[in-house]
């Protein structure tokens, strides 16, 4: 399958990013590249095999008491924000 | 007693020990070498009275008898670590201004040994490179140079600036982290030693995530033995990571002088790839020759998937980026560019913080993620891994430990390959299979090419089995007798 212009711009919608109109040729065929180059896993027999997803199968997840263990540190988290206002994150109106 | 930057961790111990030298001293003396030798890039900010501070209290813990295992010893860290009150941005521009109000595991464990920290190193953009072009601070230099050549060469990638920073003597040892050989690669690029333990056995707690289910970190020495050293104090279970492997930690050092009598060596066939440096056919040949005049055994394995490796890795590791990336919306850190709706505030804040490369991967991560194409690449991939696990799982049923090549190249120019995504993930080609196996690897300077240039071979051993790597390793490296002398450092 083959990356076009119309497929970037939709990809770079569902990522949140903005992409100038006149870069969407470019990206498509250096997209296409890479994806070409990647299709050689069809040669891969894998009827049957069952998917990894972690490094760390056969680990199971541990139990922990739900409770807090750090907190009451807004200001320090406030501290790194673009924008902030009495104790809260300023963004943008949501509503209008 | 040597000078004190070009000491190793052990004699720096050592010294620190008789008194022979104080934490300040060294602390100082690098804080000058890191300064005479910024044309290098390998620093992204500089933490000297941090250093200083550090230092002086290893003195007094010295004194009242409380030294730690890396007591009074200067090391980088590389900024994808979140540091407390220090600037961590894993060089990126989204992440302009970031002050950590918390400390990663693997640094809060090195502190709590003692090292002094002298500041953040340089590296490809959240990790993403194998050049460190991608950086936005600019490209690191490798203090090597190909000889009758004086461009600037590319250290490697993505932790560059640490491996520059050890090979040029401005630090003892630096951490890095390894998601398809970013440890291995650059260390092999710059002439020193770089280990990736067992994925689970460093905490990835507060190190900006890269791809989760592949991100590990580790040290880079001058030595083996100072890999080992400081491993020991950067490894251990950690709650706050759900994959931290709730093992003890090993004494890495007391693996050293073993030897490889009897051990068997796996040396797999398909890594011969094509387009491999001559040059580094024969170290790798030369270096098996090295164990088996130690004692061990050849034994041809075969891993005949390892070139889907790469491939697979290319979907695994940009799908996980995707998802871990998402949370850079201008909104609660780091750059924002505004816009009239929220939505239009993420996409521009996007637009201008990421660089291409990483752009490009999330791109390609958010597309085999997407729907309609989740089976045919995502999953694909997810089982192309299982069966090169299960391929390792096979092959160290015949033997003990595998040796490599590192890369299938030195070192080249700066901007050589950077407009050729391709050509610069094949850097990886050889130490991507081990990350997705999780398995521990090590990447031990044994040579030189015709350039001059140096080159690494790797270890490779089954999880959790750190020590066989660091066996192997301190065997190659005696019968190398590797001069780290790097031409034009500085």
């Amino acid at each position: 399958m083959s990356v076009d212009k119309s497929t970037v711009a939709r990809i770079a919608q569902l990522a949140r990013i903005r992409v100038p109109e006149e870069e969407l040729d470019g990206l498509a065929g250096e997209l296409d590249k890479i994806l070409g180059w990647i299709e050689q896993l069809d040669e891969v027999d894998t009827d049957g095999v069952a998917p990894m997803t972690s490094n760390a199968e056969g680990m199971t997840l541990r139990w922990r008491r739900d409770e807090v263990t750090d907190g009451d540190r807004r200001d320090d988290i406030l501290a790194n924000a673009p924008e902030a206002q009495d104790g809260h994150f300023v963004v943008p109106r949501v509503v209008e | 007693m040597a000078e004190l930057t070009a000491l190793t961790i052990a004699e720096a111990r050592d010294a620190l020990a008789r008194g022979d030298c104080s934490a300040r001293e060294l602390a100082e003396a690098h804080i000058a070498a890191i300064e005479a030798a910024r044309d290098l890039n390998a620093f992204v900010v500089e933490t000297p009275e941090r250093a200083l501070a550090d230092a002086d209290a290893s003195d007094r813990r010295r004194a009242a008898g409380a030294a730690g295992a890396m007591d009074g010893v200067p090391v980088a860290i590389k900024d994808l670590f979140c540091t407390e009150g220090v600037r961590t941005t894993a060089c990126s521009h989204i992440l302009d201004g970031f002050v950590p109000p918390y400390e990663s595991t693997v640094t809060a464990r090195l502190r709590a040994s003692g090292a002094v920290m002298l500041g953040k190193t340089n590296m490809d953009e959240f990790a993403m490179g194998s050049s460190n072009e991608t950086s936005h601070y600019g490209p690191v230099r490798n203090p090597w140079h190909r000889r009758g050549d004086n461009r600037p060469m590319a250290p490697g990638g993505s932790s560059g600036g640490s491996a520059a920073a050890v090979a040029a003597k401005l630090c003892l040892g630096a951490t890095g982290t390894d998601t398809g050989g970013s440890i291995r690669q650059p260390a092999s690029f710059c002439g020193i030693v770089g280990m990736k333990p067992t994925y689970g056995r460093c905490s990835r707690w507060g190190i900006v995530a890269f791809a989760s289910s592949l991100d590990q970190a580790g040290p880079m020495t001058r030595t083996v033995r100072d890999a080992a050293i400081m491993l020991g104090a950067m490894a251990g279970f950690d709650p706050k990571d759900s994959t931290s492997a709730d093992l003890p930690v090993p004494d890495f050092e007391a693996a050293l002088g073993r030897g490889v009598k009897g051990m068997r060596i796996g040396i797999p066939k398909e890594y011969r790839v094509d387009g491999m440096d001559p040059d580094i056919a024969a170290l790798w040949d030369r270096g098996a020759a090295w164990l088996k005049e130690a004692g061990a055994e050849l034994v041809e394995v075969s891993l005949p998937r390892t070139k889907y490796a790469l491939p697979a890795y290319y979907i695994i590791a940009p799908a996980e980026a995707s998802s871990n990336l998402s949370r850079y919306d201008g909104m609660r850190y780091g750059l924002r560019v505004e816009g009239r709706t929220p939505a239009e505030m993420y996409e521009n804040t996007r637009a201008a913080g990421f660089g291409a490369e990483v752009r490009r991967r999330i791109l390609i991560g958010s597309y085999v993620l997407s729907a309609g194409y989740y089976d045919a690449y995502y999953l694909k991939a997810q089982k192309v891994r299982t069966l090169i696990a299960g391929e390792f799982a096979a092959a160290f049923e015949r033997c003990d430990a595998i040796l490599t090549p590192t890369a299938p190249n030195a070192a080249f120019a700066l901007g050589e390959m950077i407009d050729d995504p391709i050509a610069m993930y094949l850097n990886d080609v050889l130490t991507v299979p081990a990350s997705l196996a999780g398995l521990p690897g090590i990447s031990v300077p044994a040579g030189l090419n015709a350039d001059g240039l140096p080159l690494g071979l790797q270890v490779l051993a089954p999880a959790f089995e750190d020590e066989t790597v660091f066996r192997v390793a301190e065997v190659l490296e005696q019968a190398a007798g590797f001069e780290l002398a790097p031409r034009g450092a500085g």
